[in-house]
């Protein structure tokens, strides 16, 4: 310990702390220090209920983005939802985007399934196909009064 | 009866007032020039690096004990994949910063205390004033400094080895799948809890720090009229047990008030 003096010790703490920091900040934060490879496009939906900020995006089951911005169009009153999609992911134009629940009580995600166009959707376009979140109340109400 | 409970009050007023220009006249001090680095570090060492050890083993085992309790927990509904996130969540938010406090008020704050405790004891402080050195500047703003500085890390450091000690009991020992234990912490853990776990962390940084030097600082007007070293021994032991209170208090307060 002898030629470790004061200032190497405190120095080495400070830089413990501070590497457990940005470990915690950038891999669960979601802090980028650096331009990711996505491309923006939108969708809208009737309802999104349960639908977070940061929410998966799949296709096939393999995460391909997220959800970067939920907003309300207040003219349609619908939900106007922004995903990050990776870069090297083409999607078609007439790819359709729906709300499911992984598990029963699990996260909402937003699953993709490719179209067959041979058009491509580009930054900022939107996912025209869309089919809203299935609400497990609505259907047994459905259900329920329905089969009168 | 009544003069006895108008006088505790009094009293009390009187603490309060005093702990708040106490906490004014350093922190005025800590911004006027001129600013000395060595000092600051010197507690920096004293405060931080001195309590790794305490904060590595506690943030280890207190993470292998949430991983533990929340498999047996979570496996009762068949969700053993949610550990991660339980076990980081209940880290970041709560255990991380309080625990790591509350070490650092047995390890630190205690010996703060009693240091200034005795250096006003031993008529110290009075003489740095003859000699025209203020020991606010002097004394008090390199721990105040240090305290705030050190806080944070040390609660990082803690919140990693908890997440670690989780990881070596869950998936090591109990079998969870790696990827569900990494995904699901990054998947739920967002900026905002750490943030929350950093404010946390400063503001118990200067909780510990502020009532111990307080309480050290002041030794002479303690009421019970005992000074020397049994005097000394009861104000650490006032201090310790009012600043883990007052952090587990405002524990609830911040919490509520940003999480909400």
């Amino acid at each position: 310990m002898k030629n470790m003096n004061l200032e190497m010790i405190v120095g080495l703490f400070l830089l413990a702390g501070f590497l457990s920091f940005s470990w915690l900040a950038i891999k669960m934060g979601d802090i980028k220090f650096f331009m990711e490879d996505t491309y923006p496009v939108t969708a809208r939906f009737i309802s999104i209920s349960g639908l977070k900020e940061g929410a998966a995006v799949e296709l096939a089951g393999v995460k391909v983005g997220k959800v970067s911005d939920i907003h309300l169009d207040n003219g349609e009153y619908e939900a106007v939802v922004e995903l990050n999609i990776s870069n090297d992911v083409r999607l078609q134009d007439d790819s359709i985007a729906s709300i499911r629940t992984s598990g029963i009580i699990g996260d909402r995600f937003i699953k993709l399934t490719p179209g067959g166009s041979e058009l491509y959707l580009e930054q900022g376009d939107e996912i025209e196909e869309t089919e809203s979140a299935i609400s497990l109340e609505e259907l047994v109400s459905k259900y329920i009064f329905d089969s009168e | 009866m009544i003069e006895k409970s108008g006088r505790e009050f009094l009293y009390l007023l009187e603490t309060i007032g005093r702990m708040g220009i106490f906490l004014a006249t350093t922190l005025t001090n800590i911004l006027k020039p001129p600013y000395t680095p060595y000092p600051v570090i010197r507690q920096v060492y004293f405060i931080g690096s001195r309590s790794v050890i305490v904060i590595l083993v506690t943030g280890l085992f207190t993470g292998m004990v949430l991983g533990l309790q929340g498999y047996h927990n979570l496996k009762k509904f068949g969700s053993e994949e949610l550990l991660g996130s339980a076990v980081a969540l209940s880290l970041i938010q709560e255990l991380g910063p309080v625990l790591t406090a509350l070490m650092v008020i047995g390890r630190a704050g205690s010996a703060i205390c009693a240091e200034i405790g005795i250096m006003r004891n031993s008529e110290q402080i009075d003489a740095l004033e003859c000699m025209a050195i203020d020991p606010y500047k002097f004394l008090i703003a390199p721990k105040f400094i240090a305290a705030l500085i050190s806080l944070p890390v040390l609660t990082f450091i803690f919140n990693i080895l908890g997440i670690l000690g989780g990881y070596l009991a869950g998936v090591v020992l109990l079998g969870v799948a790696e990827g569900a234990y990494f995904q699901g912490m990054y998947d739920s853990v967002v900026w905002a809890d750490i943030r929350l776990c950093l404010v946390k962390s400063i503001i118990f940084g200067l909780l510990i720090v502020w009532i111990s030097t307080f309480k050290g600082y002041f030794l002479h007007l303690n009421r019970s009229g005992v000074f020397g070293a049994e005097g000394v021994s009861r104000i650490t032991t006032d201090a310790v047990v009012f600043a883990s209170v007052t952090i587990l208090v405002w524990d609830y307060l911040i919490g509520s008030l940003i999480l909400s």
